[in-house]
């Protein structure tokens, strides 16, 4: 599979933006070069302002120029857009309604080698909570343009999650991004799969094993995680047996619990959460950490195997 | 500068804003009493001197802006507000009540003329610079003015914040500090020693202004001769005291947030030379 790079997606397509959009403002706090506002930075030198390693600020000073009337990216590691300055996101930006775009890089726990410090499984969960935060983690480079050039036409806060390391292309040139909608990327009667970022591909792949062991897969992309896609959801509860959800978060508070916050509600049914299970990351290769973890296909086949087998029953399998 | 009687104006409604803000403190039961009294000189300076601003029209382009990043201090703005005429003097007993355009602190969703929502502190100036870097992308000539608490200048986004504002040469931000000595605790200098605090902001790159912020002549000079400062920042350190106006609430840590009770209003009311 093609691969494409996440936040080469969002660099190029934020500093083609520019041309059309003058109102369009980007910071960042030291890390252009990693989240790819630097490409933006290159072309618009008067647009751009680097704030330094000092997140709080970023988001303070991103408000400020919101309040004045600018269209403003602000770009850092995930780690610290959300975990370091979230009361900043909070007050200055969410409480105020204002029209910054968060983009956080280096999401989730690709990041690799840096380690624990840097890895972010809590983001999806921190920024979901903010009343009126919206929050979207796109599944490859082509979904990542097309959700750039959509959220700038929307205005109001909004959390995007771009990736250190390069997705599967798996959406085609005709792709429109909707916000709020999830998409079904493959039909089955059996089981639903339902993943956002980087795991999205993985629900690909558990798929076609599932298939070669007679389970018929639904794969579901939940890019947009709030607001969230309810009728899809009721959908997959009622048209299959039951549902694995992949994400590369923790399963506390990520997409897992948002799709079971509204089933549990709306329409209850069996769902087995693949995540980071309630620990911090390590040091290691992107591909070492997403075994150590129980990030890949092999885990999502491996649930909703269980959830078949027990599916006949009233209590739920062990995973 | 103004001549003494334009000042003698200045200070018989910086008694009348006095007056408002007992009164809706009171009414709400609850509020910041000494931290909102000190500000008064300083806010009724900004509004009724130096800023071009037009309450007919709050979201005017080209008027200064201004940000109560000390946001506790609520009672002070929302009085001058509904004394210049963003809205009616009544909603002033509408104070942290529900359904209230009068929050606990400064909402720009729900108040006319608030330029931006504070409070939770030590985010006000980040936002004053953002707000600076708007204006000058746009070319325009206004200003943004920020006003901060001491104790608040123990918050660590403060220095990112004016880091950043002399990296930017923000000539159009004015910082002032309300240095009345006192937080919730105790006095600053005792919780957490915040002091050379002027010499802190020169360091930074600040041009920096030491004044009275009980006397009106030396505040607005001050704001006067910031407007003329090129290529840095500017900041007002204004010596104030907190609960300042009635004696009893003075240099008090007790009254940083407790409203006057009515025995204290009624009091308080008979100090300042107002009977109801």
């Amino acid at each position: 599979m093609k691969l494409t790079g996440i936040r080469e997606a969002y660099g190029e397509t934020l500093a083609a933006l520019g041309e059309l959009y003058p109102e369009i403002v980007v910071l960042d706090a030291d890390l252009s070069g990693s989240t790819k506002t630097s490409l933006f930075a290159k072309k618009f030198p008067d647009r751009f302002f680097n704030m330094g390693v000092a997140e709080q600020n970023l988001m303070g000073t991103a408000a400020g120029l919101a309040a004045g009337g600018k269209t403003v990216f602000a770009s850092t590691f995930a780690i610290f857009a959300s975990g370091r300055a979230w009361e900043q996101v909070r007050y200055s930006i969410v409480y105020n309604k204002l029209n910054v775009k968060i983009v956080a890089s280096h999401g989730g726990v690709t990041v690799g080698e840096d380690g624990g410090s840097h890895q972010s499984a809590e983001d999806i969960a921190i920024m979901r909570v903010l009343p009126g935060m919206r929050v979207i983690v796109p599944m490859d480079g082509k979904e990542m343009q097309e959700v750039i050039k959509t959220v700038v036409k929307i205005p109001g806060p909004f959390y995007i999650r771009s990736s250190r390391v390069k997705f599967p292309l798996i959406l085609g040139d005709d792709y429109k991004f909707e916000l709020g909608k999830g998409k079904i990327l493959r039909e089955g009667k059996d089981i639903s799969l339902i993943g956002c970022g980087l795991m999205v591909s993985h629900c690909l792949e558990a798929a076609e094993t599932l298939a070669k062991e007679g389970i018929a897969a639904r794969v579901v992309s939940l890019s947009t995680i709030k607001p969230i896609d309810e009728e899809l959801l009721v959908d997959c509860s009622l048209n299959t047996c039951g549902i694995v959800t992949a994400e590369e978060h923790s399963v506390i508070g990520g997409l897992g619990s948002a799709v079971a916050e509204v089933l549990s509600e709306k329409s209850p049914t069996r769902i087995v959460r693949v995540g980071v299970q309630d620990k911090f990351g390590v040091s290691g290769s992107a591909p070492e950490l997403l075994e150590y973890l129980g990030l890949k296909p092999g885990n999502i086949v491996k649930a909703a195997r269980q959830i078949m087998e027990h599916r006949s029953q009233k209590t739920a399998p062990v995973v | 500068m103004l001549n003494a009687e334009q000042i003698k104006k200045l200070e018989s409604l910086a008694k009348t804003i006095r007056v408002d803000i007992l009164k809706m403190l009171n009414q709400a039961s609850s509020g910041h009493t000494g931290g909102s009294l000190s500000t008064v000189e300083i806010i009724v300076s900004l509004y009724f001197y130096k800023m071009r601003h037009n309450p007919k029209d709050p979201a005017w382009s080209d008027r200064d802006r201004f940000v109560l990043s000390k946001g506790h201090g609520a009672p002070a703005l929302y009085t001058v507000l509904a004394r210049s005429g963003y809205f009616d003097l009544s909603e002033l007993m509408n104070l942290r009540k529900l359904g209230s355009i009068l929050q606990g602190h400064p909402d720009m969703k729900v108040t006319p003329g608030i330029d931006i929502s504070t409070g939770s502190l030590g985010q006000g100036l980040s936002m004053a610079n953002g707000m600076a870097l708007a204006l000058k992308l746009d070319k325009r000539p206004s200003r943004v003015y920020v006003l901060m608490g001491d104790g608040e200048n123990q918050e660590g986004q403060i220095w990112e914040a004016a880091m950043a504002a002399a990296h930017y040469k923000l000539d159009n931000v004015c910082g002032i500090i309300d240095h009345n000595g006192l937080q919730i605790d105790g006095p600053v200098n005792e919780i957490m020693k915040i002091e050379p605090i002027a010499d802190k902001w020169a360091c930074f790159g600040w041009e920096v202004f030491r004044v009275n912020g009980h006397d009106f002549q030396e505040i607005i000079s001050a704001l006067d001769k910031a407007e003329t400062v090129k290529n840095k920042p500017s900041l007002i350190v204004a010596s104030t005291v907190k609960g300042k106006g009635v004696s009893f609430f003075e240099g008090k840590v007790e009254y940083h947030g407790i409203p006057p009770t009515n025995e204290e209003l009624a009091k308080a009311l008979v100090e300042l030379g107002t009977k109801s």
